[in-house]
């Protein structure tokens, strides 16, 4: 079985001035791979899934995306061709109920989002879908509750429901368990773990626990640049990684 | 019946009641101030898709207004065209100048592009005061007259008025159907989260620009009907003081709601033409009115009013108790 590459990042460089946060990262992840990314603040983690999805664009480098070239492409390129995210700090709507939430990502994939008359409210294709995403990440219950009555969790989850609702490729989670509580934790990772295995997925996770479960292979970073790549074994074996996470 | 169908259910009613109103008086002097709220609520219901729900505050709407006016106003007397044919050839040069000034005001955000707004809206208002050979300068533009429409003299305060509330009508039919269909939910998305709105698929800017090229368009409408009313055009409603205006009808009403706009201009034109009439110094009351709403009401009389109106209707409210 020849493996598909999902993503292949070539030569990354991205410079704030006289920093570089991204400094020369190459990146190649398999179709159906589960990817943790590692790295202590700083490394250049979230700033290297700007890169990817266009929200910054590179000093020097390339993105390919299942073998096409998306580098520096505007991000709202990326929901057509497959490519989702979500965000570290919660980005959802919140004049609109949870469901109206994954309408709005439900439509980012429609023809319909340019149409200055057409109902989209009531319309099935959008309703049920955005139920079922929903109902994927446990709040179909809420669907018609505004976001501002929701707790903490539960927009965590609304984030990964947006994401989800677009049936994505290749989906990039910016930290999905931050500043959730135990149980919290626990029902975001079943969650994860119940995302269909076609979906490339990429993480980036501080709660070791959950990540190395949740991962199949794992990229440590530091300083903008990638140290170690390998398994769980390998990676807790690498005297480098030790040495990032034991002295800082 | 849920709080939110009662809530509708009342508007429609006030709204219908409010229409009829001037009639009711019968005086020509109040259906003429009815077709002067609408006019100026269609003028502001347009600007609302910017500010209301697009979240770009644009202080240079009176523009398009101005333009659209000046445009039929020109045609009309120097050209020959008929009132209609003017009306056709407004509404194109008033798209066609949104999406160039759109293009240009949309290269910033926020307090960028209000005062990028505010300098092509003084750009038109410059070109209609300095290029008198053309705009008759500071003399304006006068002697428009009224359409006939279907064989009727509009001249006829009372046809004009009933002219004003199709044209009104269609505004806010075509207004509520924009925010519920996809371009407006885009649109409504770009304002709270551009980014991820971005994310979505959805294109932020391009989403703007045509709802920039919407606003002008209905801006252009309530132009023609400015000067099927007034017969006259002068650069100052072109200027600053009318784009700002029209941007407090749209605040002080409730700034995306689609009712907002209405109840602002209603406010605005009734303390202007009413008010005046008994008290010289009128514009120190609409001061004060302004004021009284920011501090009583902050997101605007219509939301105001809605929140209260629920707290008086606890028994149907429809929060999904029951089901939880």
């Amino acid at each position: 079985m020849t493996t598909e590459i999902a993503l292949q990042i070539n030569g990354m460089t991205k410079n704030f001035g006289g920093l570089k946060a991204i400094d020369g990262v190459n990146l190649t992840i398999p179709k159906g791979d589960r990817r943790l990314l590692l790295g202590p603040n700083g490394a250049g983690k979230t700033t290297l899934f700007n890169l990817i999805t266009g929200d910054l664009q590179p000093t020097s480098g390339s993105v390919q995306l299942f073998g096409r070239d998306i580098t520096g492409l505007p991000s709202h390129h990326c929901a057509p061709l497959g490519l989702a995210r979500t965000y570290q700090i919660i980005t959802l709507f919140p004049k609109n109920t949870l469901a109206e939430n994954v309408i709005l990502s439900l439509l980012g994939i429609s023809p319909l989002r340019w149409s200055p008359i057409s109902r989209i409210k009531g319309r099935k294709e959008f309703e049920e879908r955005a139920r079922a995403s929903l109902k994927q990440v446990g709040l179909e219950a809420k669907a018609d509750r505004p976001l501002g009555e929701t707790s903490y969790g539960e927009k965590r989850r609304l984030e990964i429901a947006l994401a989800l609702a677009q049936n994505p490729s290749l989906l990039l989670l910016d930290e999905p368990l931050a500043g959730l509580s135990r149980q919290e934790r626990l029902d975001v990772q079943g969650l994860i773990e119940a995302i269909p295995r076609d979906i490339t997925l990429i993480l980036i996770e501080h709660d070791m626990d959950v990540a190395l479960a949740l991962a199949d292979s794992i990229t440590v970073m530091y300083h903008g640049r990638v140290i170690c790549e390998g398994d769980r074994a390998q990676v807790v074996a690498d005297p480098r990684v030790k040495e990032i996470y034991l002295a800082s | 019946m849920t709080s939110n169908t009662r809530i509708t259910s009342i508007s429609v009613t006030l709204l219908v009641l409010a229409l009829a109103a001037p009639l009711v008086a019968g005086q020509p002097f109040y259906i003429n101030i009815g077709s002067q709220v609408l006019i100026a609520a269609i003028f502001a219901m347009s600007l609302n898709i910017l500010v209301g729900y697009g979240g770009m505050t644009s202080i240079g709407h009176a523009a398009y207004l101005g333009t659209s006016a000046y445009v039929v106003a020109l045609l009309t007397l120097q050209h020959g065209f008929g009132f209609y044919a003017a009306s056709a050839v407004a509404l194109g040069v008033v798209v066609v100048m949104a999406a160039i000034f759109g293009a240009i005001a949309l290269r910033g955000t926020g307090i960028t592009f209000l005062m990028i707004t505010l300098a092509l809206g003084q750009t038109m208002w410059g070109v209609a005061f300095r290029w008198s050979d053309v705009t008759g300068g500071d003399n304006g533009l006068p002697d428009i007259k009224r359409p006939d429409l279907f064989g009727l003299n509009l001249v006829e305060p009372g046809l004009f008025y009933a002219v004003m509330i199709a044209l009104f009508v269609i505004a806010l039919v075509g207004m509520w159907i924009f925010t519920q269909s996809g371009l407006g939910l885009s649109l409504q998305g770009t304002r709270d989260q551009p980014r991820r709105m971005g994310m979505l698929g959805h294109h932020v800017w391009l989403v703007r620009w045509i709802a920039f090229i919407i606003a002008g368009f209905w801006a252009g409408v309530a132009g023609i009907a400015f000067i099927g009313y007034h017969g006259y055009i002068h650069p100052l409603s072109l200027g600053l003081a009318n784009s700002a205006e029209v941007l407090l009808m749209v605040i002080a009403g409730g700034a995306g709601t689609l009712l907002g706009p209405v109840v602002g201009a209603a406010i605005v034109v009734v303390l202007k033409m009413v008010v005046s009439a008994y008290v010289s110094r009128w514009v120190l009351l609409l001061g004060c009115t302004f004021v009284a709403i920011v501090i009583l009401l902050p997101e605007g009389v219509v939301p105001g009013l809605e929140r209260l109106l629920k707290a008086l209707l606890p028994e149907t409210r429809d929060d999904g108790e029951a089901s939880s």
